[in-house]
């Protein structure tokens, strides 16, 4: 049988070509304009982002989560292409999951680091894909950047994304070392609000992620300062109704309950 | 022109209380020439799981194809039916494995998982799925669909409620759309039955 191969698949890359040079645009992917934040407060580490995809200037999902899970005590930021980002993220927490089964051992950031910005850079910055990448491991809390060709950089407060210099603004300017748990969410919440109102890439909610030596805490929706302000209670009533031409209803097949009718063992004589 | 704007194309798919409802436009287009006003966008996979592709038409047809291989091998490993979360992830994984010469398409999928639970997602062409409680929509009209939807959309409807609903939405949407119309195609799905519509749009 044909086992399909890993990896990327080119065959249509000649196709596509012809239909660009017969002056057809390429589509547009799905970004995430975005705001992603981490820093190092003095138990550990806390990432945070905004939750609104855009499609070209429409927003295509208000609620996204941008916040990706790489091993119980690592998680990534994503900004960028978001498929880029949701594959990149999900391949290197498999590999993570393997590895850890194969070392018996917790996984450490340095090592998602790696396999991170070695991906990115085998594919020379065409996975677009910038990562905040944060956790604790057995070495202590760990925060990196990692650009979409490979580079990464170690920092204590770390900003990407479209509103990162909203959110840098305000981390350059409150930022100190040794910050509590409560003084450290709120300051990525502060940063993250920045640019969620201040960039038109970003926008709805907060989410925040806390990691700690031995436990995590992830904040989906920790702030929602962008509800819907007038909702009718009644909603929509359409007094004409939609006119159609033809209706076909099938109904769907009931499973059948097999039950034991008589005594069970019927070959014992 | 863009090359999603070739043939033209309008989904729209909602959730209700148990139920959900996914809908197309009809028409077929050659760039502004209508060629068929038939066109079948929405593919059933399994009774309680269907799927709309919007974009490219040929490649609409192959995807289909591919996923429909792909379902049937599954139901001969598995003996059972795929649940719509893991079709989602089967077909985010096919558009990512083409992502520097993708398919251009859009997919719309619709399905009741676990305990009747409606589902819905959306993607772009190269397979970021987008969750949705409410409603999710792809093609040419989107942009009108997502504020009719965003405007007529409750929570909780029964399945008549939603099919009127959908139904407007997509009607009054492809209205405002030259590359999407002549009627439209609804589907409403209740753990019971499968209900399919046609509607009569403006033909022009």
């Amino acid at each position: 049988m044909d086992v399909p191969k890993t990896g990327f698949s080119f065959d249509l890359c000649r196709r596509n070509e012809m239909l660009t040079k017969k002056g057809l645009k390429s589509p547009g992917y799905l970004k995430t304009g975005t705001t992603i934040v981490g820093l190092i407060f003095e138990n550990g580490v806390i990432l945070g982002a905004d939750t609104r995809a855009t499609e070209g200037p429409i927003v295509a999902d208000k609620n996204c989560e941008k916040i990706h899970y790489m091993a119980p005590n690592i998680y990534c930021c994503g900004a960028g292409t978001a498929a880029d980002t949701e594959a990149v993220t999900d391949n290197i927490s498999s590999q993570l999951k393997l590895h850890r089964y194969h070392t018996g051992r917790e996984s450490r950031v340095v090592t998602a680091l790696t396999l991170l910005k070695s991906h990115l850079f085998r594919y020379q910055g065409h996975v677009s894909a910038a990562l905040v990448l944060g956790g604790v491991d057995v070495t202590g809390p760990h925060l990196h950047t990692i650009y979409p060709h490979g580079s990464t950089d170690t920092l204590p407060f770390a900003t990407m994304g479209s509103g990162s210099l909203a959110a840098m603004a305000i981390f350059e300017s409150e930022y100190r070392e040794g910050l509590t748990r409560e003084e450290g969410v709120n300051l990525v919440t502060k940063a993250i609000c920045s640019g969620i109102f201040n960039d038109l890439g970003s926008g709805s909610n907060v989410d925040v992620c806390v990691i700690e030596k031995g436990k995590k805490e992830y904040l989906r929706n920790h702030l929602t300062p962008n509800p819907r302000t007038y909702i009718s209670s009644k909603g929509y009533t359409f007094s004409k109704k939609t006119e159609v031409l033809l209706t076909k209803i099938t109904p769907l097949k009931e499973l059948v309950d097999v039950v034991q009718v008589g005594g069970g063992d019927a070959m014992e004589e | 022109m863009s090359i999603f704007e070739y043939n033209g194309s309008a989904l729209v798919a909602m959730v209700g209380k148990n139920c959900f409802a996914i809908a197309s436009d009809r028409r077929l287009g050659v760039q502004l020439q209508t060629i068929a006003t038939d066109f079948q966008r929405i593919f059933k996979i399994h009774d309680k799981l269907f799927l709309g592709l919007s974009g490219l038409g040929s490649d609409a047809q192959t995807l289909h194809q591919r996923l429909v291989f792909r379902h049937k091998l599954y139901q001969l490993r598995e003996e059972r039916d795929m649940k719509p979360e893991t079709f989602a992830s089967l077909v985010s994984a096919m558009l990512y494995e083409k992502r520097f010469g993708p398919y251009f398409c859009q997919p719309v999928i619709a399905g009741l998982g676990e305990d009747d639970k409606p589902f819905i997602c959306t993607m772009d062409s190269i397979g970021a799925k987008e969750l949705a409680k409410d409603f999710v929509v792809a093609g040419t009209a989107s942009e009108s669909l997502y504020g009719a939807c965003e405007s007529m959309f409750k929570p909780d409807m029964d399945h008549e409620e939603l099919f009127e609903t959908i139904s407007q939405a997509l009607i009054s949407s492809v209205d405002r759309d030259c590359l999407s119309g002549w009627g439209g195609h609804v589907y409403i799905v209740t753990p019971t039955e499968v209900t399919e519509r046609i509607l009569k749009g403006r033909m022009d």
